[in-house]
């Protein structure tokens, strides 16, 4: 979990790779799930937040401890 | 005179000057780099027009009232409205659940099935490839046949799949209506869907099964691992990016599933078969809202690509292993 975290203070490409797949995974979800109307309102906006950060976080380098 | 005749050069000598001069000096004094950039301009030029722009353009429709069947009407610029609307609309909530409904049994009954047949086809025994034509047949037909000839299958009175479901389960096979049935209509797309693209995936597997050297189950038999934990160290793990390689092909296809869906049910019945693509489409074209329809585009469109780009990502890591 630190090495998490310390991976984000450094913008290291993995665990920000790691939260924007995330956040696509819970947009598509909020979009298709039939529960709440109040999720399928917000539904866009995670899933473009996760790909405009998964196009952007891919360019960030790789973590050299691996 | 300084006609050809007056070099005197050796021919081979003049071969071998032209072949060791760079390409691009040799068309009127341009640089390689120049060369390469000829080259590959038609293919950046055609990528722009047939894609880029038209993305953009959709977009910029996208924050507009713009209507196709309008053209001299004035466009309003509407800024998010048009998504605002999208995203508050149980019409467009339902269709969404339709198409997530439709991808997850297609997808999970077409991995199912598609990587047992293969498993099956693998083995050698006679009529092999008599059998893997017969099973390939399906993907080779015209969606819009298949939706129009599943509608006679499914006819209640005279359809042949009523027929077997009622002669293998005793139901009287007029009591029940594939498609006119709120409750069974979303299994009869999955189930065309399924019988139509199984093959594909089952393909696909094939290509990956067949890619595994014997000398591995060679070693393994050496090492006596039984048959079933050969298939989950040896046959599974070395299939499995061929696997999600056909899930990515079927998941985007399916997403935008249109033409054998609307064939079959049209949608109906109500709209419990209306996935967002056929939605899509009414929006457009039945109803002309075009900068409406286009934030609907917007929409899909990033979910698919927000999708597609987390699922190369695990692709290329199962690749690295």
């Amino acid at each position: 979990m630190i090495s998490f975290l310390d991976g984000l203070g450094r913008l290291r490409r993995g665990p920000w790779e790691l939260v924007a797949t995330v956040l696509i995974a819970l947009g598509v979800v909020m979009m298709m799930q039939p529960f709440l109307l109040a999720a399928y309102t917000w539904s866009f906006l995670v899933t473009l937040t996760g790909t405009v950060m998964f196009i952007v976080v891919s360019h960030f380098p790789e973590d050299p401890r691996g | 005179m300084t006609d050809k005749t007056t070099d005197r050069t050796p021919a081979a000598a003049r071969l071998g000057r032209e072949i060791t001069t760079p390409l691009g000096r040799g068309i009127k004094g341009l640089s390689d780099r120049a060369v390469a950039w000829i080259f590959i301009a038609p293919t950046i030029f055609l990528l722009l027009a047939v894609n880029i722009f038209p993305l953009i353009w959709t977009i910029r429709l996208s924050l507009t009232n713009y209507r196709a069947n309008r053209t001299n009407a004035e466009v309003d610029w509407v800024g998010l409205r048009n998504y605002e609307r999208i995203l508050t609309d149980p019409d467009i909530w339902n269709s969404m659940q339709a198409t997530a409904h439709f991808l997850v049994w297609t997808l999970s009954l077409q991995v199912l099935i598609g990587f047992s047949l293969a498993y099956l086809i693998n083995k050698k025994f006679k009529g092999n490839d008599l059998w893997t034509t017969i099973i390939v047949l399906p993907m080779m037909l015209s969606p819009a046949v298949v939706g129009n000839f599943w509608t006679f299958l499914y006819q209640p009175q005279i359809g042949l799949f009523n027929y077997v479901v009622g002669f293998l389960s005793g139901v009287d096979p007029s009591s029940f209506s594939m498609i006119g049935d709120v409750a069974l209509a979303p299994w009869a797309i999955v189930i065309v869907d399924t019988w139509m693209w199984t093959p594909f995936v089952m393909l696909i597997c094939l290509a990956g099964l067949r890619s595994i050297p014997d000398s591995i189950y060679e070693a393994a038999e050496c090492d006596r691992a039984s048959a079933w934990r050969q298939f989950w160290t040896i046959t599974l793990p070395m299939a499995l990016p061929f696997l999600m390689l056909a899930v990515l092909f079927r998941g985007i296809e399916n997403f935008k599933m249109f033409d054998l869906v609307v064939q079959l049910t049209g949608g109906g019945p109500g709209s419990v078969t209306e996935l967002t693509s056929i939605n899509l489409k009414r929006e457009a074209f039945e109803k002309w809202r075009t900068g409406y329809a286009s934030a609907y585009g917007v929409i899909l469109f990033v979910t698919v690509f927000g999708l597609a780009s987390i699922y190369v990502k695990a692709l290329n890591k199962v690749k690295e292993r």
